[in-house]
């Protein structure tokens, strides 16, 4: 027999089918169908340290107290920090070029990573002042929220 | 063998066929929860935190730091184990080797699983296999193999998987956590759907939503907490190669089982000359009926051949000689990522005598709790009321 060839490298394709249908949870139900029937979004409060989260979470990591005190916010915030992303894939919930951002929400501690639109991509800038958009027909995900555009000043 | 290390909390959640009520965060939570309820303790006093699953079945694969939030781990050290279906039993290991080593004092160890999350639980369990071979032909049915085997060698019926599905269900109808309890008659297993020839619905385990958590501590710290701590004595892992064809003992020219090369090192180590007599009971890691009784023998608790006749003795019950899987075991409760945690986790329970219902009759001073993983990668654990044991 000759020795172990080298000349045609054989591949063998293989595939992995695997939905999923995450639990957005006792918090992220309520989160989500409040962005899908009335367009508000919803923080949560922490009584002991009193940070507010949004998108809401059950239990604070800094004080591991279970979180049930909800805050309604009005949707507006501050862009934190931004970035433009000028290559797709698939992955991507819209085509390039688009802005991705840290929004941080009026009355709220935590930031919300989301897209920023009607906006000029060439000059965006960090301070901003946003408010969503909302999508026609909304289905109870955080791409419910169209994207963030600029505040008419 | 390093330090002296006792599991001083123990908490699990209900599990359930289905959890869409909870995130797999807020499902965690409840075991955590329990589990720092049971040790009367804070995340302030816990050193490091694991947090493990088979990453495929919720679809990420760095969930010791995702689910931070809700494990207490928040700037705390930690890491995730996921060695298949052994991970929750890895993941009692590694935070033994934590401890035994000296490097941290008190670890809580998570292991769990949403099986409601996939669409397929089957996709997920396939990438366990070899990509080129294996997984190609492969249709689950490795148990079915062994079943066959075992009936045609060692002469047992398909009446035998029957009487001890009946046993575990009729524990399971005792715990609390317990997902299936289906009140089964021998007759209503026989007749269950045939899935691969011998292998019947009814001999398989389910898919459940579920988490178990264990606080463990060094021996000083263990002593403060608890006046009862359950000594996590001594463990084997035993590997073995990973091809269906060759696996033991199905193939031609079997290699010893990973289960008796561990048991029979475990057992020499710690005196143990007469297992049903120095062990009082077992959790076992049986994803099928059938491997309960092959197992069995493997394990070396009776001779070969000898399981099925034991089990019609009523050996293996809950009343028995030698109680196995006194929970329900695996056929009635499969988070599958924390399944192996539970085997450890119920077998605490019986040494510190609080497993309540199911508590078994006999009193027990020494557990063994058995984790399996594809393929036949064992991890057998040995607990004790005292250290000295």
């Amino acid at each position: 027999m000759d020795k172990i060839e080298t000349k045609e490298p054989m591949i063998v394709h293989g595939k992995i089918i695997l939905p999923y249908t995450h639990s957005a949870g006792r918090v992220g139900s309520r989160f989500l169908r409040e962005l899908r029937d009335s367009k508000r979004i919803l923080a949560i409060r922490c009584p002991a340290c009193n940070r507010v989260y949004v998108p809401p979470r059950s239990t604070c990591a800094r004080c591991f107290g279970q979180l049930e005190e909800w805050v309604e916010l009005d949707g507006r915030g501050t862009l934190i920090t931004y970035t433009v992303v000028r290559y797709s894939l698939p992955v991507h919930p819209v085509k390039a070029p688009f802005a991705l951002g840290i929004i941080q929400l009026d009355g709220a501690d935590t930031g919300l990573i989301h897209m920023v639109g009607e906006a000029d991509l060439e000059n965006l800038s960090i301070g901003t002042r946003l408010e969503p958009v909302f999508k026609e027909v909304r289905e109870g995900s955080i791409l419910d929220i169209k994207y963030f555009r600029p505040l008419a000043p | 063998m390093g330090r002296r290390v006792a599991i001083v909390g123990i908490g699990q959640t209900h599990h359930r066929g289905r959890r869409p009520d909870v995130s797999v965060g807020e499902m965690i939570n409840e075991a955590v929860r329990a589990a720092l309820e049971d040790a009367q303790l804070t995340p302030k006093d816990i050193d490091a935190v694991l947090c493990s699953n088979m990453d495929f079945f919720e679809g990420y694969y760095l969930s010791d730091l995702v689910m931070a939030d809700y494990t207490g781990a928040f700037l705390k050290p930690g890491f995730k184990i996921n060695t298949g279906g052994t991970t929750g039993g890895a993941a009692a290991e590694v935070a033994w080797h934590h401890i035994a080593s000296g490097l941290f004092d008190t670890v809580m160890t998570i292991a769990y699983q949403k099986q409601d999350e996939p669409i397929s639980s089957q996709s997920a369990l396939m990438t366990i296999s070899d990509p080129i071979y294996d997984r190609m032909t492969r249709s689950g049915n490795v148990f079915a193999y062994m079943a066959e085997q075992y009936m045609h060698e060692k002469g047992a019926t398909e009446e035998h998987a029957a009487i001890d599905r009946v046993k575990s269900d009729q524990n399971a109808l005792r715990n609390p956590h317990a997902h299936l309890k289906l009140n089964l008659t021998v007759e209503e297993v026989m007749n269950s759907r045939m899935l691969a020839y011998p292998l019947r619905l009814l001999h398989m385990c389910p898919q459940s939503c579920g988490a178990c958590v264990l606080i463990m501590a060094s021996e000083e710290r263990a002593r403060k907490i608890t006046n009862n701590p359950v000594w996590y004595k001594d463990q084997v892992t035993v590997f073995q190669e990973c091809w269906h064809s060759t696996s033991e003992p199905l193939g031609p020219n079997p290699v010893e089982s990973t289960k008796t090369v561990a048991a029979r090192k475990l057992f020499a180590r710690n005196g143990i000359t007469k297992p049903r007599r120095d062990i009082q009971c077992l959790e076992m890691y049986e994803p099928a009926s059938w491997c309960e009784l092959v197992w069995l023998e493997d394990f070396l608790i009776c001779d070969k051949a000898e399981a099925w006749k034991l089990l019609e003795k009523g050996v293996w019950h809950l009343e028995g000689e030698f109680p196995v899987n006194p929970s329900g075991g695996v056929v009635a409760t499969n988070p599958i990522g924390a399944t192996a945690m539970v085997r450890v986790a119920e077998a605490a329970l019986q040494v510190r005598g609080d497993a309540g219902e199911h508590q078994v009759t006999r009193q027990v001073r020494r557990a063994i709790a058995s984790s399996y993983g594809g393929f036949n990668w064992t991890i057998l654990h040995l607990l004790c009321g005292s250290p000295d044991d």
